[in-house]
């Protein structure tokens, strides 16, 4: 009898981590997927962090004001996408560098985020906690509590698949999608196209600089959704950086899943894993190894795509494209 | 003047001129936008960097970090490499710098103490930056992304040895025990008073010195060295480079252990000349800094003294302003920095079609 409860224990704490990393898991998801589409197309987006943050800000600040998740959300993507704009006006009309470009919007953000913050809610840069109505909510998915006696599957039921929020869920069903939209389309065709060959894109008589202008402000749209989920799904209010660096995980995830949507979606889980593992091992002493400092499973995400990188295991080969502005000759 | 001249000016001058005012006057509309005239935090600013003795001795202060982190994205520019490791350098290197006063016998002469941690810090941070340069160079990987990754490397590995392994005993703040005193690099208000001068105390240090110091040497190193030729001209254009014989490979890596190494010292300013341990997070925000001083000083030495110079007064001015206005903190600077990064650097040419047919039109040929 014990042994089997011990069993039962063991089960729930695994699937609690597992909970833990679909939670974790998505926001990399959703700014992956940004990433992916905007370098598909020959654009490098450093600026993913920048993007979700401004989003965290915006969607907290609205859910703030109007008790509304879905004006939240609206908000959040609109920023984010004009965001995107800015970028892609600065790396796609003026041709200037992708690299200077993302990282003036994530810093601009950084500072423009509390500075707003102040003047408008005074509270240190954060805005105020939201309580109630405002946030997206778990959804108990049908039958989860009259499952739940059922063993193992019950509790996996419950506990893993079931009780997340709808971003959780838009996150994941949109990685065939994308897959679908990159591979099985026509705009896809030329998304591809544009960040191998755009000359021979452009010598086929479509706009190089209109499809990448496309890809770039889908990637805003995405990185708007993930910054809502991260400020009033997965927390309840805005605070200072609270992106973390998500932004250049995903960045790493892109890499590592080197540039196809369901390898990508692999890595951002094992990266999402990771972090949850580590919340969930600090400060326990584990047989043979003793305590493993938590410093160090955070620092794989970052090794592994270093390794991977380097050529070590597989190759990471980019668009070929990535990275050039488009030039038409004269 | 004939067009070239002309359009010499412009791209010289006029460009990277507008380009910073436009950056300032984003930021003046920002100040109107969160209700702050202007000019008066202008003033306030001003008065907060420059008013007091207290207030210049911080604003040289940060000048000169950013002075570090400027010339050290400067001398990646050089090699057509984008360092955005800064951040994970600095740290290193200030580590780098504690070590060396850590394993030299606490009693020998600053003479040799400081130099040795001065040592540290560049061997540290050039080391940091070596691995992202060799990897670009002999595997290919995006230096970009390899820079970000050992920034978050730096940050965990930094937290490790603090919280574990570094920690002053018996001690809960992760920071190491005080460097002894001959570790200290003296303030600027110890040594004036020897010249009949008075200075408030405020932390400013013989740092800035270096700063200068490292500011010349650069400037030497990239205009008059064989070395720096090669630098430069791999940044100008690699394939011409590895015609003319200059291995290409070699000096992707040396740009980065320079830049590392330069970006290092600011754990010189910051821990051998102010806080006198490791302490958590003392780099935060000068690597990045050091982007848009870089980019604003347009990569030459001369122009990122004036670019850090400014960041530095904005830096400690915007500390005045976030007395007198409760909604503006020193985040203002790091939306100005953006704002720079922007426009001096991802937006360079955006008025250049515009200045080109207004004042270097191409003169119609007459046949």
């Amino acid at each position: 009898m014990s042994e089997i409860t011990t069993l039962n224990e063991i089960w729930l704490t695994v699937l609690l981590t597992l909970d833990a990393t679909i939670r974790l898991s998505t926001p990399l998801v959703l700014a992956a997927m940004a990433g992916l589409f905007s370098e598909r197309s020959g654009v490098v987006d450093i600026g993913l962090e920048g993007k979700m943050l401004a989003a965290c800000f915006a969607s907290a600040t609205v859910a703030h004001f109007t008790g509304s998740p879905w004006l939240a959300l609206l908000a959040a993507v609109m920023i984010s996408l004009s965001l995107s704009l800015v970028h892609g006006f600065a790396t796609i009309t003026h041709k200037g560098d992708q690299i200077v470009s993302g990282v003036a919007l994530n810093i601009l953000v950084s500072g423009l985020t509390i500075i707003l913050g102040l003047t408008w809610f005074r509270q240190g840069g954060q805005t105020p906690p939201l309580s109630g109505d405002g946030r997206f909510f778990a959804i108990d998915l049908p039958g989860a509590d009259m499952l739940h006696s059922v063993p193992l599957f019950g509790a996996l039921y419950k506990e893993l698949i079931s009780g997340h929020n709808i971003l959780v869920y838009a996150a994941f069903a949109l990685v065939p999608v994308v897959w679908w939209a990159l591979f099985h389309t026509r705009f896809g065709l030329r998304v591809r196209a544009v960040g191998e060959n755009p000359k021979a894109v452009d010598t086929a008589g479509i706009s190089v600089n209109g499809l990448r202008y496309r890809a770039v402000m889908i990637g805003g749209v995405l990185c708007g959704v993930a910054g809502t989920y991260i400020a009033i799904a997965h927390n309840a209010q805005f605070t200072r950086d609270m992106t973390a660096g998500a932004g250049y995980i995903a960045l790493a995830a892109l890499i590592f899943g080197k540039w196809r949507p369901f390898t990508v979606l692999m890595s951002c889980l094992l990266f999402g894993f990771l972090q949850a593992f580590a919340m969930r091992i600090e400060g326990v002493d584990l047989p043979v190894v003793g305590a493993i400092p938590v410093q160090i499973i955070e620092a794989v995400p970052y090794l592994l795509t270093v390794i991977l990188l380097a050529g070590f295991i597989g190759k990471a080969i980019p668009p070929k494209a990535v990275g050039k502005p488009y030039v038409k000759e004269r | 003047m004939n067009r070239d001249t002309r359009l010499a000016w412009i791209n010289g001058l006029l460009l990277p001129l507008l380009n910073v005012l436009t950056a300032f006057a984003a930021t003046a509309v920002l100040f109107v936008l969160i209700n702050v005239n202007p000019l008066e935090a202008a003033e306030t600013l001003l008065y907060g960097a420059f008013g007091y003795s207290e207030g210049i001795g911080y604003t040289f202060y940060y000048t000169t970090n950013f002075i570090f982190t400027g010339l050290a994205v400067a001398v990646a520019f050089h090699a057509g490499l984008f360092n955005i490791g800064g951040e994970g350098q600095a740290y290193i290197g200030g580590l780098g710098a504690g070590l060396a006063v850590f394993m030299l016998f606490p009693e020998l002469s600053p003479w040799l103490m400081i130099p040795a941690s001065i040592l540290g810090a560049m061997i540290f941070g050039g080391a940091w930056a070596a691995g992202p340069g060799y990897l670009q160079a002999y595997r290919g990987s995006h230096i970009v992304i390899t820079t970000i990754m050992f920034n978050f490397l730096a940050a965990t590995l930094m937290v490790y040895l603090l919280v574990k392994v570094l920690r002053e005993p018996g001690q809960m703040t992760p920071q190491t025990v005080l460097f002894p005193d001959n570790a200290w690099l003296p303030f600027v208000h110890d040594i004036l008073p020897a010249f009949g001068l008075e200075m408030e105390r405020s932390p400013l240090n013989l740092s800035i010195l270096l700063a200068l110091f490292m500011c010349l040497l650069v400037w030497f190193f990239l205009w008059q060295t064989r070395w720096g030729y090669a630098i430069r001209a791999t940044g100008r254009n690699a394939h011409a480079a590895v015609y003319g014989g200059i291995s290409q490979k070699k000096i992707i890596v040396v740009a980065m252990c320079i830049s590392g190494a330069l970006a290092g010292l600011v754990g010189i300013n910051e821990l051998v000349g102010y806080h006198h341990r490791i302490i958590m997070n003392f780099h935060l925000g000068y690597g990045f800094g050091g982007i848009a001083v870089a980019l604003m000083g347009r990569n030459h030495p001369f122009g990122i003294v004036i670019a850090a110079l400014l960041f530095g007064t904005l830096y400690q001015g915007g500390a005045e302003l976030a007395f007198e206005w409760s909604n503006i903190s020193r985040d203002i600077v790091v939306v100005m920095q953006g704002l720079v990064i922007l426009f001096c650097g991802a937006l360079e040419y955006m008025y250049k079609p515009w200045l080109v047919r207004w004042l270097a039109p191409v003169q119609e040929v007459r046949s």
